[in-house]
């Protein structure tokens, strides 16, 4: 019986019966699982990228097709070029600062004993912690050209004022002091985590060796941290290289647009003097040497795994 | 009983009484009232100025049975330009948004044209503000109405007091609260100002001027330009910088004066020199009312030493920095006929006015024969201190806006990147050769007119 049903239905099971494998198939499963992620990330983040990549091919009044005339204009202006200094000045500076003075911070709480870490490192989160807009403007307080109260205090010790904002280096400066404050403990609380992922014989091991501190931090440390600080250096490279809010609440990015980055360039161009396609220019401009530099690092890091394992 | 009430039947009775009120809803709405009306105005600096647009609104609304709802939106973050930007992409949002000075020309072609309305209100009131024009006017057809709630001017706000003391000038009878000048009124040039900004400085009361990129500063260095004949473009937007000697000339005046005034100038914002002023640290800044209006307020002892006088005259005249806000009506929008019909009640006289008395005399119809309303003789203390803040006829002065007559494509981009500040600051704090500045700021201008 069971062989002749079985044989009897063919015709009309068959598309029922490959539609119920395809339904049950774990990859099809897997893919309507994930459907709705993929259909957020299409809509926050392929089709917003999509078309701002169009509409960096357009003419001012968005009627005409240009190609990469936007770049090429951008390109010529010595203002545009100084933003690109800027901004790899800013983004390269505040990522160093950020991940030795993160790397010291990491090695000194690990060094606290657990009781007293915990309150230690809530208190350096805080920073990371804030909106940065709203901790940016009191940082904006203190630098405030006419009563910065870093300047009263200064005065105090008969030092002269400083023109945070003022004078271009100084402002330059004052930038990226506030996203060092403000990044520095994302990269502590990565640096924690992957100190505390070291096994402890390799360090046993190593004083056995008679390695100094040095050497175990040259020889065990870094290399076992390796790939959570390329993680994390690029990963905050393409948020540096993306900061806006800092730059638009501190100096808006004078004097002279010398602390202009990308960002706050694009919306100057693009929304407020309304030339939306060469501000998503300015915007994409990084795209594609972070998208290089993010290929190579994730590549380097998925060999090391590899090796690894 | 049995057949009374199935799922189905349920589902098929309440599927009709939604398409009955669905059908219904246009009926029921068309007779209690014209529509529905959704504006988008500038959230006033002044403490309860939007109230008059409000109660304008309402009363409009009831007459002709329309549903009216304002949004204040304000312009920290940029939030105004950014949501002006996201209607225009989108094609949907507001009937009708307040529009920034430059926003006219930039959304030309998706704002509906209100000339039958300028044409209505120009007959009953005259000239409209040749600025205003200059801005709201593209391809030869009116993009908004000007407005009165937010336009402001830019006059000098000044100490008396100091300036008696440190200067030895005398800006009440220069300038009274009267339709006259007074003695002294025709050596208030900018070589005046420039040696009282010096007297000033050396008793450390200097004047606020900001030279950074904001629009305050913007708008002062555009009407001192101005005032010199010193253009950095023609109508066409051709650069004329090689061989100018007015530019030349206003160069050198700007960076005279900027060494008398703050070291920190080049970083200021609009706020920056209205501090400057309330502080009691300055003598004289150019800004509308707002900040005489803060002083008030919180430094009363301040409020009751400051006068408002017209910018100083230079070689080609006296000129009054002027920002207006523009009304537009999205082409995309439901309701544009009553939308028209609303913006010509709000830009009456008697409303304008009442808009303008409820700003404390902040806001600047866009007529010039509005320009006698009450408020700025009756507004103190002192009593006329804002008698001068709107143009007068015997200020023998014309309004301007920085870098026209630039094509406004070309002008808004000139304004937004400030390069009339830039162009002082490179050369006062860059120490760069005023012929260095000069290629740098054609070679800029070149730029921004490709593409």
């Amino acid at each position: 019986m069971a062989d002749g049903s079985t044989l009897a239905m063919p015709a009309a099971s068959a598309p029922a019966g490959s539609l119920q494998r395809f339904a049950r198939r774990r990859s099809t499963i897997a893919f309507l699982m994930t459907l709705p992620l993929i259909l957020v990330i299409f809509g926050l983040v392929a089709w917003p990228a999509g078309y701002a990549m169009y509409l960096a091919t357009l003419n001012r009044r968005m009627t005409e097709f240009i190609g990469l005339g936007n770049f090429e204009i951008l390109l010529d202006s010595e203002t545009f070029r100084m933003v690109i200094f800027q901004s790899v000045f800013f983004a390269v500076t505040a990522v160093i600062l950020k991940a030795l003075i993160g790397f010291w911070l990491a090695h000194m709480l690990h060094h606290i004993p657990t009781k007293g870490q915990r309150k230690w490192r809530g208190m350096l989160l805080v920073p990371w912690v804030i909106p940065p807009a709203l901790s940016t403007l009191g940082w904006w307080w203190m630098y405030e050209p006419s009563y910065s109260s870093l300047n009263w205090l200064l005065a105090i010790f008969a030092v002269p004022p400083v023109p945070w904002l003022g004078e271009p280096w100084w402002a330059r400066i004052s930038v990226i002091i506030v996203n060092v404050w403000y990044g520095a403990p994302f990269f502590m609380i990565m640096y924690l985590a992957a100190l505390k992922s070291v096994p402890e014989q390799l360090y046993e091991a190593a004083a056995i060796d008679g390695a100094t501190s040095w050497q175990r931090l040259r020889y065990v440390t870094l290399p076992m941290m390796r790939n959570i600080i390329s993680i994390t250096v690029l990963f905050s490279l393409i948020v540096t290289f993306a900061n806006y809010d800092i730059v638009r609440v501190l100096t808006n990015g004078g004097p002279r647009d010398l602390t202009h980055v990308f960002a706050s360039y694009a919306f100057q161009v693009g929304i407020l003097a309304g030339n939306i396609p060469r501000g998503a220019a300015v915007s994409l401009f990084m795209f594609p040497i972070l998208a290089v530099i993010a290929f190579f690092v994730l590549r380097g890091i998925n060999k090391r795994n590899r090796e690894e394992a | 009983m049995a057949k009374g009430l199935t799922r189905r039947g349920a589902m098929r009775a309440g599927a009709g009484v939604l398409a009955a009120g669905a059908v219904g809803a246009p009926m029921v709405h068309a007779q209690g009232s014209a529509g529905s009306l959704r504006f988008a105005f500038w959230d006033h600096w002044v403490p309860g100025a939007n109230g008059a647009l409000q109660q304008l609104a309402q009363r409009w609304g009831e007459r002709n049975r329309v549903n009216m709802t304002l949004d204040f939106i304000n312009t920290t973050g940029n939030q105004l330009q950014l949501t002006i930007a996201a209607q225009a992409q989108s094609r949907s949002g507001h009937d009708g948004i307040s529009l920034l000075p430059w926003d006219p020309g930039t959304y030309a072609n998706q704002l509906e044209p209100v000339d039958d309305v300028m044409g209505r209100l120009s007959q009953k009131y005259g000239q409209v503000n040749p600025i205003a024009e200059f801005l709201a006017k593209r391809g030869g057809a009116w993009r908004g109405v000007p407005a009165t709630s937010g336009t402001q001017t830019k006059p000098a706000l000044a100490r008396f007091d100091l300036l008696q003391q440190h200067a030895g000038l005398d800006i009440r009878a220069m300038w009274p609260a009267r339709n006259e000048r007074g003695p002294g009124s025709d050596q208030w040039t900018w070589d005046t100002f420039l040696r009282a900004a010096e007297a000033c400085h050396r008793a450390g009361v200097p004047f606020g001027l900001p030279m950074g990129q904001f629009t305050d500063a913007v708008d002062w260095v555009g009407a001192l330009f101005a005032s010199y004949g010193a253009r950095l473009t023609d109508e066409r937007g051709n650069p004329t910088v090689r061989n100018n000697q007015e530019l030349r000339q206003v160069l050198d005046y700007a960076v005279r004066l900027s060494r008398f005034l703050p070291n920190d100038v080049w970083a200021w914002d609009d706020a920056s020199n209205n501090r400057a002023l309330i502080s009691g640290r300055s003598a004289l800044i150019f800004n509308p009312p707002s900040a005489w209006a803060v002083a008030k307020r919180d430094a009363p002892q301040v409020a009751e030493n400051c006068w408002t006088i017209p910018m100083p005259s230079g070689p080609r005249g006296r000129f009054l920095a002027y920002l207006p806000y523009v009304t537009g009506i999205w082409a995309f929008g439901r309701n544009k006929n009553a939308a028209k019909a609303f913006l010509e009640f709000i830009t009456e006289r008697e409303n304008a006015e009442f808009t303008s008395t409820f700003s404390q005399g902040y806001d600047i119809p866009p007529f010039l024969s509005m320009a006698d309303f009450r408020v700025w003789e009756t507004e103190g203390p002192p009593v006329g201190t804002i008698f001068n803040y709107p143009l007068k006829p015997h200020h023998q002065a014309s309004y301007s806006i920085a870098f026209s007559p630039a094509p406004p494509d070309l002008a808004q981009q000139m304004y937004i990147q400030a390069l009339n500040t830039k162009l002082i600051a490179r050369i006062a704090q860059g120490n760069e050769s005023v012929d260095a500045a000069l290629g740098w700021v054609e070679r800029e201008i070149n730029n921004m007119r490709r593409g």
